[in-house]
């Protein structure tokens, strides 16, 4: 096959949140650079979010970021890197503004200010009391962020490749990175971007659970490359099942309802959050809210013939509230659930949402891997930001409305580190290796060639039902040991996919056989890397490592305060430290403590 | 007990790799209780043949992907309730714009018109430290407009804009012209009128509304172009 070659300063593989913002600094400081997206930018998955963005604009009620750190490190039950966090608290008020003046369609307040509204585990006074703080358009802010990051996108000429998918990584002999190869989905043919930049922005993994939240093409592409390219992934036990998905839909239903003042009810109509989280009830942190719903699901107070979820009330709220702060949620509710939300409550379960874990970076967007003693040593020439990145602010839980900080964070971060780091000379670009295609080509050559190879769809299938039976809401040690087992046999089978179109035109079956290579990366590194963490951590909560006297919630600072890193290699893990030190001397880390809300 | 559901299509194929003109393709697919939305039969259908192509993503109407013509009329499948359809459910790609293959158009055509009414806000006052204000009411006049998920149901359901692609803007372009032009934050209202200002761009909009029609979102294309007419008019005089 015919392989053409483009060169670039910095090429950026995706067009979501993270991708456009990233972008923006690239094409404003002039730099020649690509963004291949396998879908129109308006199509990313960053347009599906629906609550918020967090800052403490202290627009409605008093706030500041040191309190945003104190919740986020919490909410991650402390497995956050404290200097990353305090980088994104501190710099959440600088993006959020900036985004406003690119046009974005905040709701507003009154004196015309940003309006904010409660979410789930923010707090002001260090857990005290429900703060606003996340700045929202109706519920429909990601929707608005996505348009308004293309919107200034187009205003900055940015170089766009649209439908064009990434197939790896290129790595040359000094392990250093010099581009992606690229399938344009229109011919067929496969492309080399050779760039002294490679920023990964491609979402995440969700699709590898059977019900998810997540849109089709959250395939977990860049983590894949990555994965296959011998970068180690951090912390992918960790995967956040929202409480609100529309039950056997799992379209999201955002936080955001409960933050205007929804309910959660089980079957004898109780507000059950008042017994697991006095404090902040139904606006605890989500992990907490879709394992108490859960436990009464699995005790016998579930909603609906099979008892299989619970209700999500908002019928106490007036009309008016409903249709100005909620209206896709009204439309969603009727469209996947056949209710009207102002009538009757919508019945909703924990739903696979987002990946917390990720291609490790810095908070420089750097991605970072252990090298010659260095637990940390930036790969050169690469870059992550967004959810497919870990650097990591989420840790072990992710607060509400701090997925779209994090990717407008580091997505500018990213850029930023690049620009600086091609303008400096420290980048330039380096020679690519003779086998530079070789991996994407033999990938296509083997889905091209196969025979009596197995059926994508059935493999994938097989895929999701083990993650979602084998490493769910709760875990439980003797199904995580089987998973690993079951998963490896499905990966197994995953190398010897067939499709019968071999067209080269829009081939999507081709395309979805490509996706599940990176699927299954994920898939594999979630399951082993949850089998072997021997304790309770945020999202990951397992049955033998129940709450005692001595390691309340089943947390065990003394062995597993420490970063997974997975190898797919081998299947190999290693570990690294938690950064509990932020990044200014005159702020005091958040000290470890037990988790409540 | 179960009920088989069964249901029948006829859908438009064209894969320029293989054929050497388009056809309709009878075929039908069984349904599992849990497919609802006329995506879940496409997505039910493509594992019995993998050759059936169409764009889908999020699967929950924000993301605009899945625009095809629907028994004669745009919509967007994941939104389309499957049981509700007439049988056989006929798929053809959206009207109007060339077929790279099967349901997917190219849409570089829609594209260009939305890009040519500069999709993006114009201020160049220096950005203050803070946010611009912009009082809920002047808020308001934006809802309606800052919705549209570029889907293009609209546009190819518009005889103008079959007609003249190239030059008519269209009503998924026009909608976010207004948006603008309609945002008090915007300082280029009178620019933007401007380069609406000729015979084909705005005024080959004759109201016929089949985009009000189909919007799945069910924005007014129609009444944003009305009051961009209106304030041409009033400039006038």
């Amino acid at each position: 096959m015919k392989v053409a070659k483009r060169s670039y300063d910095a090429v950026i593989v995706g067009a979501g949140g993270a991708g456009l913002r990233a972008a923006l600094q690239l094409s404003e400081a002039g730099l020649k650079t690509a963004v291949l997206t396998k879908v129109f930018p308006t199509r990313s998955h960053t347009v599906a979010a629906q609550g918020g963005v967090a800052a403490s604009l202290g627009n409605s009620t008093e706030d500041n970021w040191h309190w945003h750190m104190y919740d986020t490190v919490k909410g991650s039950d402390w497995l956050g890197d404290q200097d990353a966090i305090e980088f994104m608290c501190k710099k959440a008020n600088e993006v959020v503004v900036e985004l406003e003046h690119y046009g974005m369609p905040f709701d507003r307040l009154d004196n015309g200010k940003i309006y904010q509204r409660p979410f789930g585990g923010h707090s002001q006074n260090y857990g005290k009391t429900p703060v606003s703080r996340s700045c929202a358009a109706a519920d429909r802010t990601g929707h608005a962020m996505l348009h308004a990051l293309y919107q200034r996108n187009v205003r900055a000429n940015t170089q766009f490749f649209v439908e064009w998918m990434a197939l790896d990584l290129i790595r040359d002999a000094d392990g250093d990175v010099v581009g992606v190869t690229a399938m344009e989905m229109e011919t067929g043919e496969v492309s080399i971007f050779h760039a002294k930049a490679t920023i990964f922005a491609t979402g995440g993994a969700g699709r590898i659970y059977y019900s998810s939240t997540n849109a089709f093409i959250n395939t977990g592409d860049g983590v894949g490359m990555a994965a296959r390219a011998g970068v180690p992934l951090e912390d992918m036990e960790f995967w956040q099942f929202h409480p609100t998905g529309v039950a056997g839909a799992g379209v999201l239903i955002t936080e955001g309802v409960r933050g205007e003042g929804g309910i959660l009810r089980n079957s004898s109509g109780d507000r059950f959050m008042e017994r697991y989280a006095p404090n902040l009830k139904d606006l605890a942190s989500r992990d907490v809210v879709s394992r108490a719903m859960t436990t009464e699901i699995n005790e016998g107070r579930g909603c609906g013939t099979d008892k299989d979820h619970v209700l999500l009330d908002i019928t106490h709220l007036s009309p008016d509230t409903i249709m100005k702060r909620l209206p896709g949620i009204r439309e969603i509710s009727i469209q996947f659930a056949g209710i009207d939300p102002i009538k009757a409550p919508i019945p909703v379960v924990p739903t696979c949402h987002y990946q917390m874990g990720g291609i490790p970076t810095n908070y420089k967007g750097q991605v970072v891997a252990p090298k010659d003693g260095n637990a940390s040593s930036p790969v050169a020439g690469f870059y992550a930001a967004g959810e497919c990145a870990c650097a990591s602010v989420h840790g072990a839980n992710r607060l509400g409305t701090n997925s779209l900080l994090d990717l407008l964070v580091f997505g500018k971060s990213a850029g930023e580190t690049v620009v600086e780091d091609i303008k400096s000379g420290n980048l330039s670009l380096k020679a690519l290796p003779e086998d530079a295609a070789d991996l994407a080509l033999a990938r296509m050559a083997r889905l091209e060639n196969q025979t009596n190879g197995t059926d994508v769809h059935e493999v994938r299938l097989a895929m999701q039902r083990t993650m979602q039976k084998h490493a769910g809401v709760f875990r439980f040690s003797d199904l995580l040991k089987e998973g690993v087992t079951k998963i490896m046999e499905v990966a197994e089978q995953a190398k010897h996919t067939q499709i019968k179109d071999k067209s080269k035109v829009w081939n999507t079956a081709r395309m979805e056989a490509l996706e599940l290579d990176n699927l299954i990366e994920v898939a594999k590194a979630t399951m082993t890397s949850a089998e072997a963490r021997k304790e309770s951590r945020g999202a990951h909560v397992r049955d033998d490592a129940p709450d005692t006297a001595e390691f309340p919630n089943g947390r065990r600072d003394d062995e597993w305060l420490k970063h997974t890193l997975w190898y797919s290699e081998g299947n190999r893990l290693d570990y690294k430290p938690v950064n509990l030190q932020p990044m200014s001397e005159d702020v005091d880390p958040i000290a470890l403590a037990t988790r409540t809300y | 007990m179960s009920t088989k559901r069964t249901v029948q299509f006829k859908i438009y194929r064209y894969d320029p790799d293989r054929d050497d003109k388009p056809y309709m393709q009878d075929i039908s697919v069984d349904l599992e209780p849990s497919d609802k939305k006329l995506l879940d039969a496409l997505v039910r259908l493509k594992v019995k043949d993998d050759s059936t192509s169409f764009r889908r993503s999020c699967r929950e109407g924000v993301c605009g992907s899945d625009a095809m013509n629907i028994n004669g009329k745009n919509g967007l499948a994941c939104l389309t309730e499957v049981d509700d359809l007439k049988q056989p459910i006929v798929l053809r790609p959206l009207p109007g714009l060339p077929v790279i293959r099967d349901l997917i158009v190219d849409m570089t055509q829609f594209f260009k018109q939305y890009h040519s009414i500069k999709p993006y806000l114009v201020n160049n006052d220096p950005a203050p430290e803070r946010e611009r204000l912009q009082s809920p009411e002047d808020r308001e006049e934006l809802n309606g407009l800052y919705e549209c998920i570029l889907c293009a149901c609209c546009s190819t359901s518009c005889p103008s804009f079959w007609w003249n692609p190239d030059k008519f803007v269209g009503p998924a372009g026009l909608l976010a012209a207004y948006r603008f032009i309609a945002d008090t934050r915007d300082q280029e209202a009178s620019e933007r009128l401007d380069n609406l200002e000729d015979p084909y761009r705005l005024f080959r909009c004759h109201t016929i509304m089949n985009c009000v029609d189909v919007c799945p979102k069910s924005l007014n294309p129609t009444r944003a172009i009305g009051k961009i007419k209106d304030m041409m008019v009033r400039r006038a005089v």
